[in-house]
């Protein structure tokens, strides 16, 4: 069993992402590159004045790299593939986490259910932490990312356990207790900066944290129909189902 | 508790125990590309980090 989570977790990651890379250079990769060259504007100011402490620009440095070696002109492949692999990794992990709460659920693994798990993710893992994060650029001003990370992850890991037990358990106090779990997060508030500072243009923002958000949808649902395609692949194989 | 029972109960362990291990696994991986600060992975999966949405410094 361990070894056919790891060939449809492996191979499901492999070919979603390969897939998503290829989208993220047409939508996301470009308004990055936009927003560094913002990033550098706020760099270069921020050397030469004053910032109160409490800002943190998010990236410091890595603008002044992007600059350096030509900013958005020209394609950078190293640069591309770096992400490819980043974002199959993501995948492959994403695959792993989706088998894993299918196993744990019990029942069929098949592509329709999988797409249930996959969406379910995409909630808590993309939806619930944007409400309170909305997905950045480089060069917006943000709270310390320690703590983005920590209420992030605190963040996903509740709606995942809130949906769980929503599913699962009918009882009144169940589903109480669910609803709790998925809106304290958003009652304690999310980490943020004391004052923004973005010079990136709000609708370049905006359509970042829209198109960030799809993308990653696209990533957990791809991931997921071919989880469930490739899990009864090989058990037809096996002559299971 | 009858063979079948106890064959049941035993292969429900064992997906509980590959469950357990494919979500350290995929947290894991999720983990080193978008939350790990190291500066050559940080660095490496900048961009794939802003375009999930993942907190990013």
């Amino acid at each position: 069993m361990l070894q056919r989570v790891l060939a449809v977790g492996l191979v499901a990651g492999l070919v979603a992402g390969l897939a998503v890379a290829v989208l993220q250079h047409f939508t996301t990769t470009p308004l990055i590159l936009a927003a560094e060259v913002y990033e550098v504007e706020a760099e270069q100011q921020a050397r030469g004045l004053l910032v109160p402490a409490n800002i943190i620009l998010a990236h410091g440095g890595h603008g002044a790299r992007a600059a350096a070696s030509g900013g958005e002109a020209g394609f950078d492949a190293g640069r591309a593939l770096l992400t490819g692999l980043a974002t199959i990794v993501t995948a492959v992990g994403f695959a792993l986490v989706i088998l894993a709460a299918m196993i744990a659920a019990g029942g069929r693994i098949d592509e329709r259910r999988a797409l249930g798990f996959a969406f379910a993710a995409f909630l808590a893992a993309g939806l619930a932490p944007a409400l309170g994060l909305a997905p950045e650029l480089p060069g917006s001003a943000a709270a310390p990312l320690l703590a983005r990370q920590v209420w992030w992850i605190a963040t996903a890991a509740l709606t995942a356990g809130g949906l769980w037990l929503f599913v699962h358990h009918g009882a009144f106090w169940a589903r109480a207790i669910a609803l709790a779990m998925i809106a304290a997060p958003h009652v304690v508030g999310a980490p943020h900066p004391a004052a923004y500072e973005s010079r990136v243009p709000a609708e370049l923002a905006a359509q970042f944290a829209a198109t960030s958000l799809a993308v990653q949808a696209v990533l957990w649902l791809s991931t997921g129909l071919l989880v469930g395609l490739l899990w009864q692949h090989l058990a037809h194989r096996a002559g299971e189902a | 508790m009858t063979a079948v029972a106890t064959a049941r109960v035993a292969s429900r362990a064992e997906a509980f125990k590959v469950a357990l291990l494919a979500f350290v696994l995929g947290t894991g991986l999720v983990f080193v590309t978008g939350f790990a600060h190291p500066d050559t992975i940080h660095d490496a999966a900048h961009d794939t980090r802003h375009a999930l949405s993942f907190p990013c410094h």
